[in-house]
């Protein structure tokens, strides 16, 4: 709970730092790294998920884990083979959204005038729009595929983003450091590329981190309302199949309960990860938490303290 | 003044945006938009019909400027086509039937949820690391965590299903007739709860904590402490001084969440197979009924940006500030 940063420690190496001091980091990054490992290697270990290996319906056993789906395949096969394509597609998306982005909110920020007052409205018109409406209607029209499902939720998900950049953009391009680079002549891609965005890592990383938990939930309801391709094996199609079988009204548990505990445990171990990286780095955080500590040692209960979380936007 | 007009301006916009990308649409699907869409209803509509559906869409021969204006002609006179899954029933009147349900869920929703939501972020701002302080927002956020969709899956699944509580489905029992009767409105209160109360269960974390961060910066406030000094009863303190300053943020995140709502109940309608717009849109999508799902996407997407008008309109009334520079 002393220093938290070490002097130079930027972007990834931040991480690395909240990682080894935070729970919650810790934590994050144990979960995120064991579904990882799973989309990874996990296939290997279990048979086809299309197979038919038994009767339909089967509660969980010794033979098959969690029981078998409505057409007589292996639940955990299934869900296991679904992990992969949920998670490329998921961290995948998240990038690329914060991509776009970074794209639009940094040129906003940095050119101002005319150029920021068309970009600003162009975000903002897609984040009054409502996404789920959109997606679906753009879903229906493209070609079902993974490609589609990428492309569907990168449109609906990257203003947000935007937003959020171009106003740190706007507070960075005041900054002493970057007036200094115009006066050197510096061209204005390089200030963009060399001076702002290193400083926004951070930031960066926790956009990507954030749209993933996102892009995984987005993708899944999507998929579920069957707007995904209905053959492929992943979590969203999983639960499809399964309210499509009639799961909830048959009292078939099995074939919808472990899919969502796994996105849902997923998402918690991303945001966990954001925010034990946020305690680390964030400043007002840190003044809280050693006035805390400070008033606890002198054996005193901390009450309300100076107010620190004040958001203005 | 200027205000509104401003606001008025940005959400016209935003309505001509929604058409023009409803309009463009069609047009992206690969190969000839026309004769794709019309290959898949050969044979299962008549001629006059399809000679409707190319009206509508403006997927005549002519430029594609001309066909973006008599599209635009035809939407404002609130022409959107005939549905093909409900034909002939114009697309608008197939819309009105579900409207209703999705207007009655996701406003009651929305409202239970605000509600709720901002009184308990004001107690746990006041109780600062109390009980509903430390227990609630993580709880409400790790609920928040499962996909919206499933957890309604399992609500209905526990006390529809294996306990029976609730129905599990439609928005009135098949025995019903529709009318203003006690029994009726009962039953459709009883149907209402499930839906509404999933949707009220992954939407209260977001006002709880919004409440809560901006009521202890203005509980920390110099106003606040003379308030207090001045030995006003906590509760004027809190109510009169406090929370109606932090309700702010809150208001302004209302728009947002309604439009949210409303296209978030697609899940919801889907799940409890309740007769809104989200259960229309996918059946239209599954029948590919483009007519229908494009007039849906238009009719939510208003909606929306309306509910976000009213909402800056209440923003004035209530904060004036604002107003100063009207």
């Amino acid at each position: 709970m002393k220093e938290s940063t070490g002097a130079g420690a930027t972007g990834i190496g931040l991480w690395w730092e909240a990682i080894r001091r935070d729970r919650k980091a810790a934590f994050g990054i144990v979960i995120v790294a064991a579904f990882v490992l799973v989309a990874l290697i996990g296939p290997l270990f279990v048979g086809e998920p299309d197979d038919l290996v038994g009767m339909p319906l089967q509660p969980p056993s010794l033979k098959h884990w969690l029981g078998t789906t409505g057409q007589g395949q292996d639940v955990l096969a299934q869900l296991i083979a679904g992990t992969r394509v949920s998670l490329a597609i998921g961290f995948g998306v998240g990038i690329v959204v914060v991509m776009v982005g970074a794209l639009v909110g940094v040129t906003a920020g940095y050119f101002g005038g005319r150029v920021d007052g068309l970009l600003s409205l162009l975000f903002n018109v897609f984040l009054v729009i409502p996404g789920l409406p959109l997606a679906i209607i753009i879903a229906a029209y493209l070609p079902t595929g993974p490609l589609t499902l990428g492309m569907v939720l990168v449109v609906t998900g990257w203003a947000w983003n935007a937003r959020v950049l171009r106003a740190q953009t706007l507070a960075q391009r005041r900054r002493d450091f970057v007036a200094a680079a115009v006066v050197a002549g510096e061209s204005s891609f390089r200030i963009v590329t060399r001076e702002i965005l290193p400083t926004m890592t951070s930031l960066l990383v926790a956009q990507v981190i954030g749209s993933t938990v996102y892009a995984i939930g987005a993708q899944v309801g999507l998929e579920f309302l069957g707007l995904g391709d209905v053959s492929a094996v992943t979590w969203g199609t999983n639960l499809y199949w399964a309210q499509n079988d009639a799961a909830l009204l048959t009292g078939a548990w099995w074939t919808f309960a472990p899919t969502g505990i796994c996105v849902a445990v997923v998402g918690f171990g991303l945001t966990m990860l954001n925010s034990g990286f946020d305690e680390i780095t964030n400043p007002r955080l840190q003044l809280e938490h050693a006035w805390r500590a400070y008033l606890l040692k002198r054996g005193r209960l901390p009450e309300r303290s100076t107010p620190v979380v004040v958001d203005h936007e | 003044m200027r205000y509104i007009l401003r606001r008025l301006g940005f959400y016209l916009l935003a309505a001509w945006a929604a058409l023009t990308l409803n309009f463009f649409l069609p047009r992206l699907m690969p190969g000839d938009p026309a004769a794709a869409l019309f290959a898949r209803f050969r044979g299962r509509l008549g001629p006059e019909a399809m000679q409707a559906l190319r009206e509508t869409f403006g997927l005549t021969e002519a430029p594609l400027i001309s066909q973006y204006f008599t599209y635009l002609g035809h939407v404002l006179k609130g022409d959107f086509g005939i549905s093909v899954a409900y034909f002939p029933s114009p697309v608008l009147e197939v819309i009105g039937t579900g409207l209703v349900w999705t207007i009655f869920l996701a406003g009651t929703a929305v409202i239970v949820s605000f509600t709720i939501g901002t009184l308990l972020g004001v107690v746990s701002a006041w109780w600062r690391r109390g009980l509903i302080d430390t227990w609630l927002p993580s709880t409400l956020v790790f609920i928040g965590a499962f996909p919206y969709f499933w957890l309604a899956m399992v609500v209905l699944y526990v006390l529809g299903f294996t306990l029976g509580w609730f129905p599990l489905g439609h928005a009135y029992g098949d025995d019903m007739t529709p009318g203003f009767s006690a029994t009726f409105l009962a039953d459709v209160v009883r149907h209402a709860v499930l839906p509404i109360a999933t949707v009220v269960l992954v939407t209260l974390g977001g006002w709880l904590l919004s409440m809560r961060n901006t009521m202890i910066a203005v509980l920390g406030s110099d106003y606040v402490n003379l308030a207090r000094a001045k030995g006003l009863s906590p509760w004027r303190v809190v109510m009169r001084y406090a929370a109606r300053n932090a309700l702010l943020p809150s208001v302004t995140g209302f728009g947002m969440a309604l439009g949210f709502v409303l296209g978030g109940s697609l899940l919801t309608e889907i799940v409890f197979s309740y007769p809104g717009q989200g259960y229309l849109l996918v059946q239209a999508v599954r029948n590919q009924d483009y007519p229908l799902m494009q007039g849906i996407f238009l009719v939510i997407t208003l909606a929306v940006l309306g509910a976000n008008l009213l909402v800056d309109f209440v923003y004035l009334w209530l904060d004036p500030r604002t107003r100063g520079s009207a």
